[in-house]
């Protein structure tokens, strides 16, 4: 059995961020970088499938020379090589073009499955996995909570809203996006993290890999308007209290 | 232009979330039609066509088959603009019909800016305008960002679609949500966790206030991923929508999915370290403190009185 697992790197949501020097993205100096929450629980979940079938599992990212450090986190995980697309523009890149990466990359490599995150927490259009399967001509299930393969078939749960699932099966191969809660991905332990660095991670030029035409074009980014309205206190954490009852008292009946 | 727009139906009912595309046609100013695999017993008010595929034959959950059927409603109507709800179903299907039209897809959209689509980023902490470079548009549009002006009115006219496609996909049904424990949704007041209580330790801090305030405490998401509290406590999107008297966010950052389960309370207090944190934007009061120092000090103060 053949597995791929795509990951982005990411920044920590919690930033200050800042515009870009270009305007069309956030400035990526002064970020600490992570892997992208939802790829987290794609590659615990292709990690756990490999050690049930003893699959082979690669891990694909695209992006600069630093995206590199969060693939090593994927191989500490347990992946056993690493593709780096080497794209120091990744992030002027729409959800189209990512995706022709993608099935580009693998389109000769008989993936049984592929794992995705089901969106990146940066630009979040939840598409690249998807687009990436309609290209490969592969059947692909969203959202995935629960995850079995048996015999030949993968069963999914997809979650809905309002805490309701769904139970899919498909067969193989097959593209699934992760979501949020599928799995605990695991902490790599040292061990595992001073066997990655003998693992195998090549870079390809994303030249390579790319063949097609972007359809889309940021014009801008920008900060949203402060609706403003509401209150804000700051000081004293004991002076702040007082204030927040007072305020509990007048607006609200929950005091009384 | 001309619109279409994806209705959805699930467990036996059209969803309501067929009025925010609705609202964004009334926006665009654009002629409409609509798509629904659903079931002519059960259809929106709407004044236009209606394209139905009878969900009896088609499924609930079937995307590789509800893309051929939409894909014929998309010719029959010609249309340029194809428009989904940002939900499990529209963004599931709608990268899927977008690669079959050639057309660029712009996801969560929230706003329309000099008839560009703008989507957030880095939850909602950024916002970008983009600009789609091809005939046909796929549209998915985030939750309550369009709001109806008026009633829908109008009986549809209905045209039926067929596909003879089939899929390897088999649906073997849903499954509801745990059910015991809390009810958030009765609750008068909610004090709620984010992943800013650092331990799961911290959530004693937050049930504390939540019993001086003689409401319940609820978690935001990844609290509940943890497993620091019960699925039944979890507010937002894919937990419980509530609209408590008083709403308490604690350590909570507001990523949408967050705030479309809370943004009906009547009155929101924020305790955050960060100012500029979305959740501000439907707070009525933000603290900016450490929740760790601030709420035990409020909790024994409201105990006090």
């Amino acid at each position: 059995m053949n597995i791929l697992v795509c990951i982005k790197q990411v920044p920590d949501m919690e930033s200050k961020f800042k515009v870009g020097g270009d305007g069309l993205w956030y400035d990526s100096a002064d970020l600490a970088w992570r892997m992208n929450e939802y790829d987290e629980y794609a590659v615990e979940q292709a990690v756990q499938l490999k050690e049930k079938t003893g699959a082979d599992l690669t891990v694909l990212c695209i992006g600069p020379e630093r995206v590199k450090e969060t693939m090593k986190k994927a191989l500490a995980m347990g992946c056993d090589r690493g593709v780096h697309v080497a794209d120091d523009a990744s992030y002027r890149k729409d959800p189209f073009s990512i995706a022709s990466i993608i099935a580009e990359f693998a389109r000769s490599k008989n993936f049984d499955l592929i794992f995705t995150g089901m969106q990146s927490q940066d630009r979040g259009s939840a598409q690249v996995g998807v687009l990436a399967a309609e290209m490969l001509g592969l059947p692909s299930i969203t959202t995935i909570v629960g995850f079995s393969f048996e015999e030949g078939k993968i069963t999914v749960k997809r979650e809905l809203e309002g805490g309701v699932k769904a139970k899919v099966t498909s067969p193989v191969p097959a593209l699934v996006t992760c979501q949020l809660g599928l799995n605990t991905p695991r902490y790599p332990t040292l061990p595992n993290i001073m066997k990655a660095k003998k693992k195998e991670l090549v870079s390809v030029a994303v030249s390579e890999l790319l063949k097609s035409e972007a359809v889309q074009e940021t014009k801008a980014v920008y900060f949203p308007e402060k609706k403003g309205g509401g209150l804000v206190l700051e000081g004293d954490a004991g002076d702040l209290a007082d204030r927040l009852i007072k305020i509990l008292k007048e607006k609200t009946a929950v005091l009384a | 232009m001309k619109l279409l727009l994806v209705g959805e139906y699930r467990e036996g009912k059209l969803q309501g979330s067929v009025n925010d595309l609705m609202a964004f046609a009334q926006k665009m100013g654009a002629e409409s039609a609509m798509f629904l695999v659903g079931t002519e017993g059960d259809v929106p008010k709407f004044a236009g066509t209606l394209y139905l595929a009878d969900v009896k034959k088609y499924g609930e959950y079937n995307p590789a088959v509800h893309k051929e059927l939409l894909l014929s409603a998309v010719a029959q109507a010609k249309a340029d603009m194809v428009v989904f709800s940002h939900s499990s179903y529209g963004w599931d299907l709608a990268p899927r019909v977008a690669y079959a039209l050639k057309a660029s897809q712009v996801s969560e959209v929230v706003d329309v800016v000099d008839g560009m689509p703008v989507a957030p980023v880095c939850n909602s902490k950024l916002r970008r305008t983009v600009q789609p470079k091809t005939a046909v548009t796929v549209l998915t549009l985030q939750g309550g960002a369009f709001n109806l002006d008026g009633e829908p009115l109008g009986t549809p006219v209905i045209e039926k679609i067929e596909t003879a496609a089939a899929s390897a996909l088999v649906f073997g049904g849903y499954e509801q949500a745990e059910q015991g424990g809390v009810d958030l949704t009765k609750a008068q007041v909610i004090v709620s966790a984010g992943r800013g209580i650092g331990k799961p330790e911290n959530i004693a801090i937050i049930a504390g206030l939540a019993k001086a305030l003689k409401g319940e405490y609820g978690a935001s998401r990844p609290v509940v991923d943890a497993e620091w509290a019960d699925h039944n406590r979890q507010v937002g999107t894919t937990g419980q929508t509530v609209s408590p008297k008083l709403y308490v966010a604690c350590g909570i950052s507001g990523a949408i999915q967050h705030l479309a389960g809370m943004k009906k309370s009547e009155f929101v207090v924020a305790i955050n370290t960060d100012k500029d944190a979305p959740i501000g934007e439907v707070a009525d009061v933000l603290v900016v403190a450490d929740l760790k120092v601030f709420v035990p000090l409020l909790t024994d103060k409201i105990n006090a009185l």
